[in-house]
């Protein structure tokens, strides 16, 4: 194999200025490639960590029907405390599980005393969340970085527009499940920044002051938010924790819990999967050049050495090994191409990230890119890259095995 | 044993709508060891039949068994084989592998043919190189040594399997006078050292003095066999 390889090489050298055209174009699209995915990778990845640990979780519990109804953030449809209580055993039973934070959610008037808006509210045990979602403290762009009892953590554009400062008395009304109205008083302990997506303009109190503006006696849970140890194993976990809770059934026979991953509850997976269609068809795009160059190089190859490849069919070399040798002439074609493209494209990914390139995302401004390599990405290109490369020489390779050695000698 | 064997063998062409016959009823037998040539001018099946003795093309009648295999019968693959172990070809034009050297070009029917071990590779290519005289080259490319050298490697190539029968299609046809008698003794002197049988092809009439079995072709018609020294049939 290795004098096959030899042979292979010499061959592409032979005709050096057309090898390195032909290199150039796969580096060329290997390099497109790498950069695009790692760059919309990152940004991808910013995204979903601006979803996950931010607000959502990368995984949400509710009560069967909740998420249908979720705008209307309907108390009637929260985890009573015996199902609450049966989650959490289940829960803590779970070893991929880092974190899981209980919350009640509901709709609240916001009122300053002079002027009155509405503002949905999230009912937080502060330590809890935090550990589900670690980016939220580092929202807080004003005030106390831990939530207290009696404090309310209120969005930016709220406070903005209704002109309120930190330290001032605020009051919270809620209607409760039955439609009686109670209000408490809150003091505003933070400022959180405003992120695009679902809940970045919610506000956040404790848990019990919660339950105590919706007058609810033991505890209730709208969600149950989860963060896991490795979020690479999101979806086995998904499907490994819808069996068990699909076993937890009502008086009915009916199941109790539903389970959404975060792609489920955020909008923004629609941009995250537009980002998937987008690489995969720039990864069409660098087939087509692999498969285009590759076959018309060793087309041409094949038509240049016909008396050769007559010469070494007549002395007896078996069509097998006559198609091995075109096959690596095009496979070494690809590997160096990815090689060099993949280095070229890392460095360039290196250079981008050093930049410090700043973008906005929504209601965002100046986020900072912070474009890497993924190793994933150098090898499923390598792979494509390679295949392809013998795939666009197989029928010139082919053609090459099965010639006539009496023909080709013939051949002027 | 006989090496060769043609009964009656004819080969039509196909050219367009018309059959054009290149051999019509040629009988011959070549023994092991013998130095053969067929002669005759453009046209006259010289080539169709060593193509034939090859096992590069199949008579359309008549039989031609070479080492004991009738030709006609061997597949594709099982052609390559035939050739890779048995025959051993040189060309006209020299036909050697530019991106190889003189010593890889020689190792090459070893390595790619008959998977023969580093060592004794190693053994065989160099007592070759030794004995066409091309030792001092052996490093060098087909596009550095001159037309007479190239032939020297290419007849060292044929040899290197220790086949049965060498075939030479013209092979001094691209050289002067002087390199062309070179090589023909070469080959004899091959002849002479390994017992392999050469059958050679030319139109040179010079040439043809230095074959010890002369065969004559005219039309694909053999007119007749002259043995050097002996008896003309």
């Amino acid at each position: 194999m290795s004098n096959l390889f030899k042979i292979a090489l010499r061959n592409l050298l032979r005709y050096k200025r057309r090898t390195v055209l032909t290199a150039s174009l796969i580096t060329i699209g290997v390099v497109f490639v790498l950069v695009f995915v790692s760059v919309t990778g990152s940004f991808k990845k910013m995204m979903v960590a601006q979803n996950t640990d931010s607000m959502l979780g990368q995984l949400q519990i509710h009560r069967k029907g909740y998420v249908a109804s979720i705008d209307n953030l309907p108390l009637n449809l929260n985890l009573k405390p015996e199902a609450m209580a049966r989650l959490e055993k289940l829960l803590k039973a779970q070893p991929e599980i880092e974190a899981y934070a209980p919350r009640v959610k509901f709709g609240a008037m916001f009122s300053t005393f002079v002027e009155t808006t509405n503002i949905r509210l999230n009912g937080i045990y502060p330590e809890k969340e935090a550990a589900v979602v670690p980016l939220l403290r580092g929202r807080i762009i004003e005030g106390k970085k831990i939530l207290e009892r009696g404090d309310i953590l209120i969005p930016e554009l709220l406070a903005k527009g209704m002109k309120v400062k930190l330290g001032d008395t605020v009051v919270i009304v809620a209607t409760n499940k039955d439609g009686s109205v109670n209000g408490k008083q809150f003091t505003v302990a933070g400022i959180v920044e405003s992120i695009t997506g679902p809940g970045g303009r919610d506000g956040y109190v404790h848990y019990d002051d919660a339950l105590e503006v919706l007058r609810t006696e033991g505890t209730e849970v709208s969600e149950v938010a989860i963060r896991l140890k490795d979020f690479g194993q999101l979806h086995p976990f998904v499907a490994k924790l819808d069996t068990i809770l699909a076993k937890e059934l009502n008086k009915q026979g009916k199941p109790i819990f539903e389970l959404h991953s975060w792609e489920k509850l955020s909008p923004f997976y629609n941009i995250a999967r537009i980002i998937e269609v987008m690489t995969f068809f720039m990864k069409l795009m660098l087939i087509a050049i692999v498969l285009v160059s590759i076959m018309n190089v060793m087309i041409m190859a094949v038509y240049e050495r016909i008396r050769e490849i007559g010469t070494i069919a007549a002395i007896g070399t078996p069509p097998r090994r006559i198609l091995s040798m075109f096959l690596l002439e095009g496979l070494c074609l690809g590997i160096g191409g990815a090689i060099l493209g993949n280095i070229i494209g890392t460095v360039i990914v290196v250079i981008l990230d050093m930049m410090k390139i700043t973008y906005d995302f929504g209601r965002q401004t100046g986020l900072v890119l912070h474009a890497e390599v993924n190793p994933v990405d150098i090898v499923v290109l390598s792979i494509i890259v390679i295949i392809i490369s013998v795939i666009a020489s197989l029928q010139p390779a082919f053609k090459a095995s099965r010639m006539e050695p009496i023909k080709a000698l013939k051949h002027v | 044993m006989t090496l060769v064997a043609a009964e009656s063998i004819h080969k039509v062409y196909r050219v367009g709508e018309i059959d054009i016959s290149a051999l019509k009823g040629v009988s011959f037998t070549i023994e092991p060891a013998a130095f053969v040539c067929f002669v005759g001018p453009s046209g006259s099946g010289k080539t169709t039949l060593l193509n034939l003795i090859g096992c590069l093309d199949k008579p359309s009648g008549g039989k031609l068994t070479v080492a004991g295999v009738d030709v006609a019968t061997l597949t594709r693959a099982e052609g390559a084989a035939f050739r890779g172990e048995h025959i051993g070809f040189i060309f006209q034009d020299f036909n050697l592998i530019p991106v190889l050297t003189v010593y890889e070009n020689i190792e090459y029917p070893l390595l790619m043919v008959q998977d023969i071990p580093a060592k004794e590779r190693a053994v065989r290519v160099l007592s070759l190189l030794q004995a066409v005289g091309m030792m001092e080259q052996k490093d060098k490319y087909p596009d550095q040594i001159s037309g007479g050298q190239k032939q020297r490697v290419a007849v060292a190539r044929a040899l290197v399997t220790n086949p049965k029968l060498v075939l030479a299609d013209e092979p001094t046809a691209n050289l002067d006078h002087e390199t062309a008698y070179q090589v023909i003794g070469l080959l004899k002197k091959m002849r002479n050292d390994l017992k392999t049988t050469f059958i050679f092809s030319t139109h040179d009439q010079k040439i043809v003095g230095e074959a010890e079995i002369i065969y004559t072709l005219e039309d694909g018609k053999l007119l007749g066999r002259q043995v050097k020294g002996g008896d003309q049939q």
